[in-house]
């Protein structure tokens, strides 16, 4: 079944074309990489996915609602969730506050005036964020500031802050970017267990070691267009991506 | 080192303040300040304080015309007065709807920035408020003179009473002066103080923090920011109409000036002297502040000779001399002063000055018991207290 469906989207910056007639379709369950050279054009279409930014023509469908327009809140609370390239994540606060953050506004949606009941009386709610951050690996460091994290421990508390919320469409911004050989094939551990839980991924990646134990299917971007499309298998050996990638005769 | 803030601990904190409030007359006479007049203006510009800080303490919106909402909740409580008579309940009452009224309008407007745009929105719409008090509303506000209670207006629930002396509010009998006008404040103020611990401590103020911190993660994880922070400004504007109320109960007369900026930016360095933030810092800050006003503004030149008078003949003029220039008028040099020093060496105020020495005494005695201390996360332990 089909989750997103992204149909002639076109974006210009100026005299730049961004995106040039994207079509892409996701299907429910699947992880979906989207790789490409410097440029091509991924963290853009990945923000007209959440609502930062608005393509200048074509539509995208979120498990047929309409995503062009809608407010950030609106999209995540449709159950899209999103982990950005540099991790946002509440710098001041505690590794417990950010992940009942979410948790909470799962809960009770994207307002709500709860400002006589406790925090520390919200038993399920803490309960479900503790449970998070131990399948992160992050519940020894709960009550330090989200700040005073390494990098890859911010990383893993923003996905950590994703998964809580249950999405049904995760979307993954160069997941491992930064972030040391060991330290990656955590993620990659991680992020395939999370795939039993049967969320459907966009990951977004430079990292072919990554692309390729994750992904069931690959889209290639180059210059704002898609130019390939497939099985991991039939992209290694396709010739237009090696040119993309290597430069090819002209640019 | 964060303080774990259960239940418990909050009631306690609770009723210590509460005892530490109503027991000022008599802990703060040996400093002198253990008189009505100061002690009302201690709980009513600490309430303010207060209301401010859950605005600019939680979600770091800046407020820069908290003073407007002072002054409509004056205005409103005279004309209260005026129309209903001089029982402060309903004073109180028309404050609240008219504060937050304003509240609604002014914050919906200047919350669609952030930032130094924010503060400079509200700096205009009061200083748009002062002017109109001054000039345009002149048959609501009395302009210049300042809006008083007269012999010949209506007060429907009281014009039987005596028509003579001096008109004073006045709960059920009780006189809204001197210490029954203290107490009056104070419990307004410990209602103000529990409200706002129950806020730091629930799931709203929790979102309210996530504001401060980062707004772009709040709205992808699925928040919507803009109620929030306007709730936050709405109460915040409450608390400010029930402290101009309070200042009209104990003296039943408002004026613009109370509107003025130099109001709004006194509620401003009461927050950060205190700690901007935490629970009980803008209360110290208020407290401090007001203080000094009356203190140190009473101070003159025969009082520094008979203090310097120890001193030999030929230092004790320059000495004088040059310490009057940090009291009576120029008290305002002396708190100057002091809020670069606290601003400097403690930039969380005086609370985590309060934060760092229990601390330090906290270090020794597991450095005897446990041979290592161990402390985590400064920031943290600000935020909890």
């Amino acid at each position: 079944m089909e989750i997103l469906s992204v149909k002639g989207v076109n974006k210009r910056f100026g005299g730049l074309k961004a995106l040039d007639d994207v079509n892409l379709s996701i299907e429910q369950g699947h992880v979906h990489a989207i790789i490409g050279p410097n440029g091509a054009g991924k963290s853009t279409l990945l923000n007209c996915f959440v609502g930062r930014l608005i393509p200048d023509t074509g539509s995208v469908t979120f498990l047929g609602k309409d995503l062009i327009g809608a407010k950030p809140h609106e999209i995540n609370q449709a159950g899209v969730s999103r982990v950005f390239q540099t991790p946002e994540i509440f710098g001041d606060l505690t590794l417990q506050e950010n992940v009942m953050i979410p948790t909470l506004a799962k809960r009770d949606g994207a307002f709500t005036m709860n400002a006589w009941a406790r925090v520390d009386g919200q038993g399920e709610i803490r309960d479900k964020a503790m449970h998070m951050l131990e399948d992160v690996g992050l519940v020894d460091k709960k009550d330090m500031t989200a700040d005073s994290l390494s990098r890859g421990d911010k990383r893993r508390l923003e996905l950590a802050m994703c998964l809580v919320q249950d999405p049904k469409l995760l979307l993954l911004d160069e997941p491992t970017a930064g972030m040391s050989r060991a330290d990656t094939n955590n993620t990659i551990d991680l992020l395939k267990r999370i795939g039993e839980r049967g969320i459907t991924k966009i990951v977004i990646e430079h990292d072919m070691h990554v692309v390729f134990s994750l992904a069931s299917k690959i889209s290639v971007l180059a210059q704002g267009t898609v130019i390939a499309e497939g099985q991991p298998e039939d992209i290694k050996g396709d010739p237009r991506v090696q040119e993309a990638y290597l430069g090819g005769a002209h640019v | 080192m964060m303080t774990k803030n259960s239940p418990r601990s909050d009631l306690l904190m609770l009723v210590l303040f509460s005892a530490a409030i109503l027991t000022m007359p008599i802990w703060l006479a040996p400093v002198g300040a253990g008189y009505p007049d100061l002690l009302q203006k201690f709980a009513i510009f600490g309430l303010f304080a207060l209301g401010f800080n859950l605005l600019f303490g939680l979600t770091g919106y800046l407020s820069f015309g908290h003073a407007a909402f002072l002054g409509i909740g004056s205005y409103a409580a005279v004309w209260s007065f005026k129309l209903l008579g001089m029982n402060p309940l309903p004073a109180l009452l028309f404050s609240v709807v008219f504060s937050s009224l304003f509240a609604v309008a002014i914050g919906y407007i200047s919350l669609r920035r952030s930032g130094i745009y924010f503060s400079i929105l509200t700096l205009a719409f009061a200083q748009m408020s002062y002017n109109l008090a001054y000039s345009v509303l002149t048959p609501i506000t009395n302009g210049e003179t300042g809006l008083r209670v007269l012999q010949s207006d209506p007060r429907l629930f009281d014009s039987s009473s005596e028509a003579s002396g001096p008109l004073i509010s006045n709960l059920f009998g009780i006189e809204m002066t001197g210490y029954s006008g203290f107490y009056f404040c104070a419990v307004l103020l410990i209602v103000g103080f529990y409200i706002s611990q129950r806020i730091f401590r629930s799931p709203f103020g929790m979102m309210l923090r996530a504001v401060k911190s980062n707004q772009n993660r709040m709205s992808y994880t699925g928040l919507n920011t803009r109620p929030y922070t306007l709730t936050a400004f709405v109460i915040s504007g409450m608390f400010a109409g029930v402290a101009g109320s309070l200042l009209a109960v104990t003296d039943p007369l408002a004026g613009a000036e109370r509107m003025q900026w130099t109001a709004s930016g006194e509620v401003v360095l009461m927050t950060i002297l205190g700690g901007a933030g935490t629970l009980l810092g803008p209360i110290l800050g208020a407290g401090l502040i007001k203080y000094f006003e009356n203190i140190f503004s009473a101070y003159n030149e025969q009082t520094l000779h008979a203090i310097f008078s120890f001193l030999p003949d030929f230092m004790e003029g320059p000495v004088v001399s040059l310490a009057s220039l940090f009291v009576g008028e120029g008290w305002h040099l002396t708190l100057g002063l002091l809020f670069m020093v606290i601003v400097i060496f403690l930039p969380g105020g005086i609370m985590e000055g309060f934060n760092r020495i229990t601390k330090m005494f906290r270090r020794k005695s597991s450095r005897v018991g446990k041979g290592t201390g161990h402390s985590h996360f400064p920031a943290s332990a600000n935020a909890a207290e």
